[in-house]
Formats: structure tokens, sequence, C-alpha cells
């Protein structure tokens, strides 16, 4: 069988699109290893420091780490048991910079030209020029980059990116630098230009919703070590640990521990701080451990004060409001659960609906946790309350 | 008015540009990019002449210039003549002691690009070579002429170690600065003051020359 399996991600070794295997402790801690298949786009997520840039840098040949390889399309770019190395000019890679990286002294037509150099001179102009039409800059071609706003300069980089044919499309947050309004349009844009891009695409990004909205695949990344990988919902909505868990930003994370399993109807039954919950069946939790669950905030239902609504015999919670916060159109709460401020249970719902059943800091109120939202986990380290 | 110095003094303030403009940038360059053992001492070496007194960094060349020297003996043995008291020999120590004139303002020129400009012109796929030529020399131009502009004017004025290595020789050593010496010398003032005013109107122009063309290449790259 396959001797190079056993780190994370697996399928390192495909004859076609990106495979990636990196590992080194010093000067900037990294192993982490995913492929990429043709027309793919991967996110590489994780927060500031976690080694997303670093790996998308060593992708582009701007910087070689100790161990790994970079393989594209069965051509090895860097292979540290063969002594491969090949510099960046001559790695077909393209990069779209955070700061765009533009040349400033030339015009958007020249920066694009800049990288058609496999190209005869007398068809570099005709095909920058396609390319700027291609990001919707037709017209804009003899304009300098400082007299371009955020959002068509980020377009300048994509075509200049996509300029050199490369066979790996590398993007280093590049929505940062843009207002909101931009970002939506730049989304889109770049949604729509996908389904023309036959490369693997590499997202580097620290925003999980920019990852759920335009990724196939998510890496999630902590201290230069994948996490998991999956698809973005799966590893948003199951993360395989707490530390996962507490990446992506869930906050209802809790012990507890396994009764039974009950084939029909497929139920697993835990036992949380002197109450029963049922979640969906999964029988590799043996009866007896200890186990961490989680349950997106999306999947707790606030029963309503006026008439009970669907849902609510899946295991209703009673506790008090702690905090209730409008935020715009939704109303951010958080329940103790039998009043236990360490049993605090985050939710949101749309703040007409708070107003309604009149949600406010220390009312009652009983909430449902859907057992198909309750995710199982291996226990945590950490110390918490169990029972 | 001594022509024969003056011209004599351009072509010395030519040559040195000419020499130091590859020097500064290979130098100027590596200092911006690169980290290597010893660089601080590298940079405190190219910093020297600016402290040392003229006629200390005068002495030493003349004495590593010398007959009796090593670099003495090479030169003459390779160009049958003496390297000090020679057009040559005070080329080679104008070269030396414009050294911090013109890679200091060159390193400046190239830090000032963005590491990620940089690196954006290899994932262009320009080699290293035409990456210098389109972007690094064109972005860091402000330096550079800063660089010659600075070395050419200072070649003009030096006058201590000129005197030291060169002596003053008519039409081999003797700079349109040995010459005012000279005619301050010999009580003729109108010839001195002739040239100290040629002098400070072509100093003049250089600088407004500079000047202009700096803010010229800072508009246009916004």
């Amino acid at each position: 069988m396959g001797s190079r399996d056993g780190l994370a991600g697996g399928s390192a070794e495909v004859c076609c699109g990106l495979s990636v295997r990196l590992a080194q402790d010093t000067p900037i801690p990294l192993a982490a290893a995913f492929a990429c298949a043709p027309g793919e786009m991967l996110a590489l997520v994780g927060p500031s420091g976690s080694g997303k840039s670093t790996i998308l840098r060593t992708i582009a040949g701007l910087y070689r780490p100790k161990n790994g390889s970079v393989g594209v399309d069965g051509e090895a770019w860097f292979d540290s048991e063969a002594g491969v190395w090949v510099p960046a000019h001559r790695r077909r890679a393209g990069l779209v910079f955070q700061s765009y990286a533009l040349f400033p002294h030339l015009t958007a037509l020249d920066n694009v030209t800049a990288a058609l150099g496999h190209l005869s001179r007398a068809e570099r102009r005709a095909r920058a020029g396609q390319l700027l039409e291609l990001v919707h800059l037709a017209g804009l071609e003899g304009r300098r980059p400082a007299e371009l706003s955020g959002g068509q300069q980020q377009r300048v980089a994509v075509a200049r990116a996509l300029g050199r044919e490369p066979k790996v499309l590398l993007l280093d947050e590049p929505f940062s630098a843009v207002d909101k309004a931009t970002r939506q349009k730049l989304y889109r844009e770049l949604a729509a230009m996908r389904q023309r891009l036959s490369m693997p695409v590499v997202l580097v990004t620290h925003d999980l919703d920019e990852a759920l909205m335009l990724a196939d695949r998510l890496s999630l990344l902590h201290h230069g070590r994948t996490l998991q990988d999956g698809s973005p919902l799966q590893v948003m909505q199951q993360p395989a640990t707490v530390e996962a868990a507490r990446l992506v930003g869930q906050r209802n994370l809790f012990e507890a521990i396994v009764l039974e399993h009950q084939a029909p109807p497929g139920f697993t039954l835990l036992r949380w701080c002197g109450r029963i919950l049922e979640s969906e069946r999964n029988p590799i939790y043996q009866v007896g451990a200890s186990v961490s669950w989680m349950i997106p905030s999306s999947h707790l239902v606030l029963h309503r004060r006026d008439r009970p609504s669907r849902g609510e015999h899946e295991n209703p919670v009673p506790g008090i409001i702690t905090e209730c916060l409008a935020l715009g159109e939704t109303t951010s709460c958080v329940l103790a659960v039998d009043g236990r401020a360490e049993l605090s249970l985050a939710f949101s719902v749309p703040s007409h609906v708070a107003a309604r059943n009149r949600l406010a800091v220390g009312e009652r109120a009983t909430v449902s946790l859907l057992a198909s939202g309750i995710h199982l986990m291996p226990p945590d380290d950490t110390p918490r309350p169990v029972g | 008015m001594d022509w024969t110095a003056l011209r004599l003094s351009l072509e010395l303030g030519f040559l040195t540009v000419l020499l130091l403009l590859p020097i500064g940038i290979w130098v100027g360059r590596r200092l911006a990019y690169q980290d290597f053992r010893g660089k601080g001492l590298a940079e405190a070496l190219v910093a020297l002449p600016l402290v040392l007194p003229p006629t200390v960094l005068g002495y030493y060349l003349l004495v590593a210039f010398g007959a009796g020297s090593p670099v003495g003996q090479v030169w003459q043995s390779l160009f049958g003549r003496p390297l000090v008291f020679t057009f040559e020999g005070l080329l080679v120590a104008s070269v030396i002691f414009n050294l911090p004139f013109a890679i200091q303002p060159m390193q400046r020129g190239f830090e000032a690009i963005p590491r990620e400009v940089r690196e954006a012109a290899a994932c262009c796929g320009l080699a290293p070579w035409q990456a210098l030529l389109r972007i690094e020399l064109p972005l860091a131009w402000p330096g550079i002429l800063t660089a010659m502009v600075l070395s050419f004017a200072h070649t003009l004025g030096e006058f201590g170690i000129v005197l030291m290595v060169g002596g003053s020789i008519p039409g081999e050593t003797k700079t349109i600065a040995i010459a005012i010496y000279d005619r301050v010398q010999a009580f003729d003032d109108v010839a001195a003051a002739q040239m100290a005013a040629l002098l400070l109107a072509l100093s003049l122009a250089t600088i407004a020359l500079t000047y202009g063309l700096s803010r010229r290449v800072g508009r246009r790259l916004g």
C-alpha cells in the first residue's frame, strides 16, 4: 500500500492537480498536507499566524520550507528528499497578493503584459486586453495602479495572475482590502469566472463565511497544522475535534456521557447535566465513554410563549436568559441552562421574534436542541463539568 | 580660467559615475535585500569615507597605490605606468571615496520597493535580470539618479584626496578644485573667482535637475 499515507488529508499523491505536503518545526511550524483537483477551489482557513500565507508562498516558490513536496500535474516544483526546487519565475503559478503588489510604474495593460513573457511580442497586447476585458476593466487599460480603486486594482491583479496561464491559481486574502459592497461584487465575479477556470484554485482566508460561499473544500489550519479537511459546511457543523470547533467559532461546546445506542429510531442517548439528550445515532463512541458534543446555534429552536411549534419535543432545555443583544435584524442570546452560568447556550433569533417572545435578561425561556444538530467529538483534554 | 582643469574634472566626474553605477546597483541591492554575515561591517565600510578626514583617506590610498605596494606593482606590470600621480589612480581613488554617495541612495531606492512587488515580478515569470531591468531599476530610479548626481558633484569638489593621490599635474591630475587653490596661492583672484563661480553654477544646476527629475518620477508613481 502507499507508503506516503498517514498524513492528514490523505490524498497527497494525485497525478493531476495540486498536491502539497509540508513539514518543519522552525522557524514557522508546518505540518500540512492537502490536494486540490483541477477546477476545484480549496480554502485554507485559519486564524492569523496559522501559516496559511506561508503555505501559499511555498506553492508559489517564494518560501522554501525544510521538508516536504509541492507537485502540480505530476511535475515536482519542490521535493526536499530529491533536492528539487524550481524557482518562482519558472513555476507557472498565478498569485494574487493581499496587497495586490501591482507594478506602480506600469499601466494596467502593462501590468498584465508583464506576465505574458511566454507569448510572442505581437500577441501580448491583444491577450492582455482580453484578460482585462474578462475582469471587466475594458477602457481602463491606460490607468496606473494609483489611478484605480481598490476593487479595480484587485481585478488587475487577478488578470495578471491569469496571464501566465497558470497551472495553479493562488489567492491570498484577495478581498480583505476592499469595502463590503465591492467585496460582494467581487465574490459574484469570482464565482462566475470560476466556471471558466480549469486549474486548481487555492484561496487563503480567515473569513469562514467567505470560504463557505466560494470554496468547494476547506482545509482548517492552526499553527501550521492541518486540523480538518472537508466540505466547508461539514467542517463548520461537524468539526472533528473540540479545537477545530473552537476555531470555526462554535460556542456551544459541552461534555457528556454516552448512555445507549438505540437502533430504531436511531438515537444515541447522552447524559448531560442530569438530563438525557437524544442525538443522532453514532455508535463509534462506546457506552459509558465521555464525549464532547456541540450544537450549532442554527439548530437551537426557541419555544414560543403563545403556541408550541415543530421540533419542540426534541431535547427541551429550560434556563434563564443571561445575555440578549439586539444586533440589527438578529438578536444574539445566551441561555444559562437551569440558571447555571457555566452551561451557557448561545443562539440567535430574528429581532422581531425576540420582541414577540419578550426575551430579556433575567427572563425564563426554553429551547429545543435538535437531535440532528448535536455533533459528537472525542473528549476535550481541558477539564469541564461532566454529567 | 583653466579650461584643461575643467575638462579634466568633468572627465573624472563622468567616468567615476560610469564606474560607480554598476558597483552601486550591485552593492546597494545586496545591502537592501539580503541578510548575510558581516552586513553591518559592510555597511560601516561603505559609510567610512563620509566621516574619515580626506587627507587620512588620501594618505592610505597613496600608501596602497604606491610603487612599493602590491597594488601599485601589479598595476605597473600590467599597464607600464604607476598608479599614483596619474589620472587612472585619481579615478580609482575617486570611485573609492564616492562609495557612500553612490551606494547609500541606491540602497534606499531599492529598499523602498515593497517585497511583494519584487515577488510579484518573479510570479509573473520574469527572470531575476528581467525583473531588475523592468521593475526594480525603474522603481529605484529616484535613488539611482540622486546617487549619480551626488557622486558627480562630489567628484568635482573633492580636494584633499585628489591632492594626496594625484598631486597637481596639469592635464593629468590637476582638477578644477585644485586649480582654484593654485590661482588663489598665485594671487590670481580673477581666475579663482571665475572658476569658483562656474563650480557654484554647475553644482546648483545639477542639484536643481535632480530635484526636478525626482519630483516628476514621484508624480508618475503616485
